[in-house]
């Protein structure tokens, strides 16, 4: 069997230490992510947040102490991420080639969490930060929730911590997401915005990408096995919306913002169960997400974009859209 | 190979589209898998059909149709009897969301039916399942007129 520097690193009793070839690939998923987080990689050196400046100076008092403390609480799970949670998944790999991916996962949110600092170091006093990232240390819910996570990265059930990734990738940092799209909508703090939206990329390819090779893991699993983590999915989602929950009205009651970020949350953990390969578990009555929030996320995920959803009368066949792709033949 | 299947679908081995494929619970010659990957033998269409293809978030849509897909499309006949398209993705991709479905709708000149995300919810299901029906109704309609 082929074995990987970690599981050597483990098991002295191996005489050799395999050198990964990306020329034999046994899951050519991680050749493709791998290709697609490459593809996508950014920092936030490019984004001119110097021009949120003047949009920052309209915000009231309130409304900027809401806005660092969402991103001191996003920056928190960033940090836990790169430098626990992902590096936490790499001795449970099922290839040589999901570690590598992994290693970048553990770079990106790296790259996240700075990126954080970088919009706060353009926008906000250091008396300001210092504060916000007191509020982070000192706020119950946001420990909590960074606790449940870190008691599952600290245990040696592999298949719990890709479950545990998974829902902090696809559902926990949402609640944060949230304010920089609200802001966007509003013509608000735009270039801000344009950096949460690629860290929303990446998160969409981690949450994928770890939720597919614990899809993969649980196939080598009993039957027995496979129902237990099934259930412990659905009671750790559980439990962490229910502090999810406390943690929005934490953030948003002041501004009257709590309901409305309830829908997203909803319609996130749906996300985060599908990319576990589990059904969606929120109806569709309570993860129906604000058109301006969507829109901000996505420009085209309206209805008005679909012919089944709309009149097909007034319903125009897409834009031409550019493609480089060298492969058509027509 | 030849299909006469009116559903035709790429899935990757992450099974999320062949997921939603299953969910809508159509009878199995009503539906054909494109075949894993780009070194097999594609399919043939024999019937008018709709297309569900995802997007994997690429950039500007710069390699965003799977290559499995356009193989399929590079047949000329397939791309003659393709009445629609429907697009799987994830909106965390903001413009590029089901963009791979968008290129697909204007290259062929048909209309992108409808998006999804992921596997899609309970209600992605059966709008498509409703919309599916309604929308060969119309063709069989368009084309006795």
């Amino acid at each position: 069997m082929t074995t990987s520097v970690t599981t050597q690193t483990r098991t002295s009793l191996l005489d050799h230490v395999e050198a990964i070839n990306w020329n034999r690939l046994p899951d050519e998923k991680d050749g493709e992510v791998w290709n697609r987080l490459v593809n996508n990689f950014w920092l936030p050196e490019k984004v001119p947040v110097s021009n949120d400046v003047q949009s920052w100076a309209t915000l009231t008092e309130e409304e900027k102490t809401l806005t660092m403390r969402v991103f001191t609480g996003l920056t928190l799970l960033d940090t836990i991420q790169g430098t626990v949670g992902a590096v936490a998944l790499i001795p449970h790999s099922l290839t040589q080639h999901e570690e590598a991916v992994l290693t970048n996962i553990a770079f990106m949110e790296s790259v996240h969490a700075k990126s954080y600092s970088q919009i706060f170091s353009t926008l906000c006093s250091t008396k300001e930060i210092d504060d916000a990232f007191r509020w982070s240390r000192e706020n119950p819910n946001l420990q909590r929730k960074a606790q449940i996570v870190m008691d599952y990265y600290h245990g040696d059930d592999g298949l719990k911590k890709r479950v545990a990734s998974t829902i902090l990738e696809s559902f926990l940092f949402y609640s944060g997401f949230y304010l920089p799209m609200h802001w966007s909508s509003r013509a608000k703090l735009t270039n801000t915005a344009d950096i949460i939206r690629l860290i929303i990329r990446d998160e969409a390819v981690h949450g994928y990408y770890i939720g597919y090779k614990y899809q993969r893991a649980l196939e080598q699993e009993t039957e027995e096995r496979r129902q237990e983590l099934k259930d412990y999915t659905y009671d750790l989602l559980f439990e962490l919306y229910d502090n999810e929950v406390q943690y929005t009205a934490d953030l948003y009651d002041g501004v009257g913002l709590t309901e409305d970020v309830k829908k997203f949350l909803h319609y996130n953990a749906n996300k985060a169960l599908m990319n576990l390969g589990y059904e969606a578990m929120f109806p569709s009555d309570v993860t129906d997400v604000n058109p301006a929030i969507l829109s901000a996320l996505s420009p085209n995920a309206d209805e008005n974009h679909d012919f089944f959803s709309g009149s097909g009368s007034s319903y125009v066949i897409g834009k031409a859209v550019e493609t480089e792709d060298e492969d058509w033949d027509f | 190979m030849l299909t006469s299947a009116k559903l035709i679908y790429f899935s990757s081995v992450s099974n999320n589209t062949h997921r939603f494929v299953e969910k809508l619970q159509l009878p199995e010659s009503e539906t054909a898998r494109l075949p894993l990957h780009t070194q097999q033998e594609t399919l043939q269409a024999t019937e008018p059909y709709v297309l569900i293809l995802p997007t994997y978030g690429a950039n500007g849509g710069k390699g965003s149709v799977p290559k499995q897909v356009i193989k399929f499309l590079n047949v000329e006949s397939n791309r003659r009897l393709l009445r629609g398209v429907i697009g799987a993705g994830n909106t965390n991709f903001h413009d590029s969301y089901c963009i791979a479905g968008d290129i697909v709708a204007s290259k062929c000149n048909v209309p992108h039916l409808y998006r999804f995300e992921l596997m899609g919810t309970t209600d992605d299901v059966s709008k498509v399942k409703k919309g599916l029906e309604e929308f060969w109704k119309q063709q069989s309609s368009l084309s006795a007129a």
